[in-house]
């Protein structure tokens, strides 16, 4: 592989790393339950849980790795950890 | 997320589900914001983050050494300040490369007054390379070089403080910090960012492979660490210790059963001793700090 002038790379391009295949359980979120704290937002370790149009979190799941932490630190347990088939 | 601009910290890096040290890099971005320069020591953080030619950063950072981090800071801090840029410069460094080899040149960082942000994430080992001890490797934990057995209860030694050798070179701001305090960490860097001089933060970024627990449980043990005494968050300011994170303490049993790394002093039998010494550990902590809630009679 050629290397660019001082090892630079180009700001986020990791993101060609799709991580979401690591992934064994699968966040679900459900939007009856969700009161929109932002929680899961600020505890994802990808960074990877944005709100949509409606202000609802939504997680990418190209990225998501499975972790769990979003449904463990959900104080009103509106995300349930599913195993994934593939 | 590919229509979504680019994070500060960005995803599709190769961290370990439910990585601590990968939570700390977004708050601190999020805290610091944009116009922010990162240098990072060698360690979990820069082999996770940028595996060339990936790279998980939206800001300018550059990758130095294990023991030169705050000496390439310093370079960028001169630089800076001899072109009239008002970039803020954040070192980053695991606990080895903080507590141990990156000493020397922290130390003359600090001791020369240089304008930046020294953050450790400390995960008490080297995990990058295979959960070696550091001299921040609590005591009775077992790693890879002070394993526990028949002759031993896993690390001999305590912590290291740095964030009181730090406060004793000087700086005006020295704090330490955890994940599971993520609203309180963003404050303490914001605030460290934008006092001249050199500040210090010791993040606890507690490591699921390391310390041996489900990546969902990284939280969790955050704030057990801090509930049972053995993690104090504090903020020193011009070497005074100025705030302190009140708790009503639980016994360290509850976090020590909760690691793979502490499993040797239950199992076969459990160790009354040597978790008598931890609380010790505990209990110095507390009353060193007062972080004990007392109830008004």
């Amino acid at each position: 592989m050629a290397l660019n002038l001082g090892c630079t790379a180009k700001p986020g391009n990791a993101r060609d790393n799709k991580t979401g295949s690591w992934r064994v359980f699968k966040p679900e979120f459900i939007r009856e339950k969700c009161t929109q704290c932002g929680m899961c937002t600020i505890v994802c370790p990808e960074g990877c849980i944005s709100p949509d149009e409606d202000e609802f979190p939504v997680p990418d799941y190209d990225y998501c790795k499975g972790c769990g932490l979003c449904a463990e630190e959900c104080p009103s347990e509106a995300i349930e950890m599913k195993k994934e088939e593939k | 997320m590919t229509d979504k601009p680019c994070n500060l910290f960005d995803v599709g890096h190769r961290a370990c589900g439910g990585c601590a040290a990968a939570l700390a890099a977004k708050l601190i971005l999020e805290a610091a914001g944009k116009n922010t320069i990162v240098v990072s020591a060698t360690g979990c953080m820069e082999v996770f983050s940028t595996p060339y030619p990936e790279t998980a950063w939206g800001v300018p950072w550059i990758h130095s050494l294990f023991e030169n981090n705050s000496a390439v800071a310093s370079g960028v801090v001169a630089s800076l300040k001899k072109q009239g840029r008002t970039e803020k410069v954040i070192a980053l460094g695991g606990d080895g490369a903080t507590v141990d080899i990156g000493m020397l040149c922290i130390s003359g960082a600090f001791e020369r007054g240089t304008d930046f942000t020294y953050i450790c994430y400390d995960n008490e080992a080297y995990m990058n390379t295979g959960i070696q001890r550091s001299g921040a490797t609590p005591y009775d934990a077992s790693t890879t070089t002070s394993p526990a057995g028949k002759c031993s209860f896993g690390n001999p030694r305590p912590k290291k403080d740095l964030p009181a050798i730090l406060a004793a070179h000087g700086a005006p701001y020295v704090a330490t910090a955890s994940v599971a305090y993520p609203a309180d960490f963003k404050k303490k860097v914001e605030k460290a960012v934008n006092i001249p001089g050199p500040c210090y933060i010791q993040v606890h970024a507690p490591c699921c492979t390391g310390w041996g627990f489900e990546g969902e449980k990284t939280i969790a043990i955050g704030k057990l660490a801090i509930e049972t005494g053995l993690w104090v968050n504090y903020e020193m300011e011009n070497g005074e210790v100025t705030r302190v994170k009140k708790v009503r303490r639980k016994p360290v049993e509850d976090y020590l059963t909760e690691q793979k790394r502490f499993r040797h002093l239950f199992r076969p039998k459990k160790n009354d001793g040597e978790i008598a010494k931890i609380q010790q550990i505990a209990d110095r902590n507390a009353e060193k700090y007062g972080t004990d809630i007392v109830l008004k009679k």
